[in-house]
């Protein structure tokens, strides 16, 4: 190849977010890539909750009292969120892989907006957690899931999971820019799945002692749980809607903020 | 229009109280191949990563490409490519893929031709389709080394980029280097080898505990030691040579 002779110093410069979407789609391109060559990830990523919601379904279930004929009913809006929650730790893991391996230096030494990158995986991670919940769904539904819900709530339901996907996605973030270790990286998400344990995911919050029950109600998966329950099955959105809401943007931009930091600081 | 590419003004760095880099000064013609060396430890990496805006400087100043790395740093990106200690590469996607998902960030118009161009250019056509987690370690550095030259910077920053490879690999790399120099690039290295600034660099800099102590062209540094004396020694082949003549790969390319 003839190597073009430079004309020093006479480069244009551009301004760098002008391709902002151009660049975020080839980062998005690349980590959907990942994610196809090693279906592994999702696949792990569903059994896990498949694995709980049969469990509870078929050992726990009879002996629970949640108030509705069909406890998978009850407990789908829960096993989303499990799922999610451990989705996302594959982010903080791939990006982790990213800093290790230094190709995170060289899109940062790269004329590119810093955050096409982060968004490149974010992006990934919706789609990915999107797949796992439709499968997981499609396996309720073999269990005797059904829902009276028309089109509308069923978008509202994905809008919710989507935004909850999004908030924690970015947490995720964190660690996966942060993290020493693999174990590190991952980490982190085991809090996350076990919070829908203490919440009105599995057994209504009204059996729970004083304490528990105090955390249980004011954290965000109860809202979140309440909210998809009552869409799913045509009771009338309380105000639960609205703190899910409050707590899934509220994560969103102090997570989206703190790892925009962590980022260009990032050595 | 200038003819230094890369001027640096008393630079200093410290991570909290460990002092690295203690007022350094140096600057880069165009076109030249300039290598920065020092053990282990001495600060290159840190001045490169200053050098390539992943890094702030505590004080001092440097311009590269005219352009101000602290103020300018989106105009400095687009100036230069960085080539780190180990290969940044992606290992899920094949050579081919990597190549072109950096011509597309750096907005080539071809990035499919200029891949395929690269490809051939650094023997990797055969591999071409294959995971870079097949690769080997002198062939996963020729990639590296293709995905910095995507889009002609006038600029490279190449950081250690031998240590690790066995010797044929590594004059690979040198060939390559000096292919670039003679396109009129400017090219910034470090190395720890005596031996690879001797083959490469038109002007070396000693850098030891945060200073530049030493730098010139290799006649000036030689300079400055007592003139030669002349001693008869019988000449023994290195185990470089012999392992060089003995696969018999010393002039392959």
């Amino acid at each position: 190849m003839e190597v073009t002779t430079l004309v020093p110093g006479s480069q244009q410069m551009e301004k760098i977010h002008k391709h902002f979407f151009a660049d975020m789609s080839v980062m998005l391109g690349r980590s959907m890539r990942h994610i196809f060559r090693s279906v592994d990830t999702i696949i792990t990523v569903t059994i896990m909750p498949i694995a709980f919601m049969l469990l509870f379904v078929y050992v726990f279930g009879g002996a629970i009292q949640a108030g509705t004929a069909n406890y998978v009913n009850y407990l789908l809006p829960g096993i989303l969120l499990i799922a999610i929650a451990s989705g996302i730790s594959y982010t903080a893991y791939r990006l982790f892989i990213d800093v290790q391996r230094g190709i995170i230096e060289r899109f940062r030494s790269m004329p590119i907006a810093p955050s096409t990158m982060l968004w490149g995986h974010v992006l990934t991670s919706l789609v990915s957690n999107a797949i796992s919940i439709v499968v997981i769904i499609l396996v309720a539904l073999i269990m005797g899931f059904r829902s009276s819900a028309g089109l509308l709530p069923w978008l509202a339901v994905a809008g919710i999971l989507a935004l909850f996907t999004l908030a924690l996605t970015w947490v995720a973030v964190i660690p996966g820019l942060t993290a020493k270790s693999v174990d590190g990286a991952s980490a982190f998400s085991y809090p996350l799945i076990f919070l829908p344990f203490i919440s009105s995911a599995f057994v209504p919050t009204r059996s729970m002692p004083p304490v528990v029950r105090a955390f249980a109600e004011h954290q965000p998966v109860t809202a979140i749980v309440n909210t998809i329950r009552a869409l799913l099955y045509g009771q009338p959105v309380s105000n639960d809607i609205w703190v899910a809401l409050a707590w899934c943007v509220g994560i969103l931009l102090v997570a989206y903020i703190f790892a925009m930091r962590v980022y260009k600081k990032r050595v | 229009m200038q003819s230094i590419a890369i001027q640096v003004k008393d630079i200093q760095k410290s991570y909290k109280k460990l002092s690295v880099l203690n007022g350094v000064n140096f600057s880069v013609e165009r076109g030249s191949i300039f290598a920065l060396l020092g053990s282990n430890g001495a600060g290159k990496t840190t001045l490169i990563k200053i050098l390539t805006t992943l890094l702030k400087q505590d004080g001092g100043t440097a311009v590269v490409n005219g352009f101000d790395v602290t103020s300018q740093p989106d105009h400095v990106r687009q100036s230069i490519s960085l080539t780190g200690q180990f290969a940044a590469v992606d290992e899920m996607l094949t050579g081919q893929e990597n190549l072109i998902m950096i011509a597309r960030l750096r907005h080539v118009n071809q990035p499919r031709q200029t891949a395929d161009e690269l490809l051939t250019r650094f023997g990797l056509t055969d591999a071409a389709t294959r995971r870079v987690a097949t690769y080997s370690g002198g062939m996963r550095r020729r990639l590296d080394l293709a995905m910095s030259l995507v889009g002609t910077p006038p600029i490279l920053f190449l950081d250690e980029p031998t240590t690790g490879l066995d010797p044929e690999a590594r004059i690979e790399v040198w060939n390559v280097v000096k292919e670039l120099a003679d396109g009129g690039r400017t090219v910034f290295l470090t190395t720890q080898y005596l031996d690879e600034a001797e083959q490469l660099a038109d002007r070396i800099a000693i850098l030891h505990e945060g200073k530049i102590i030493a730098s010139g062209t290799l006649a000036d540094l030689k300079k400055l030691f007592p003139p030669a004396q002349v001693e008869y020694v019988e000449k023994q082949p290195t185990l470089e040579e012999i392992f060089l003549a003995i696969i018999g790969k010393k002039e392959a390319r």
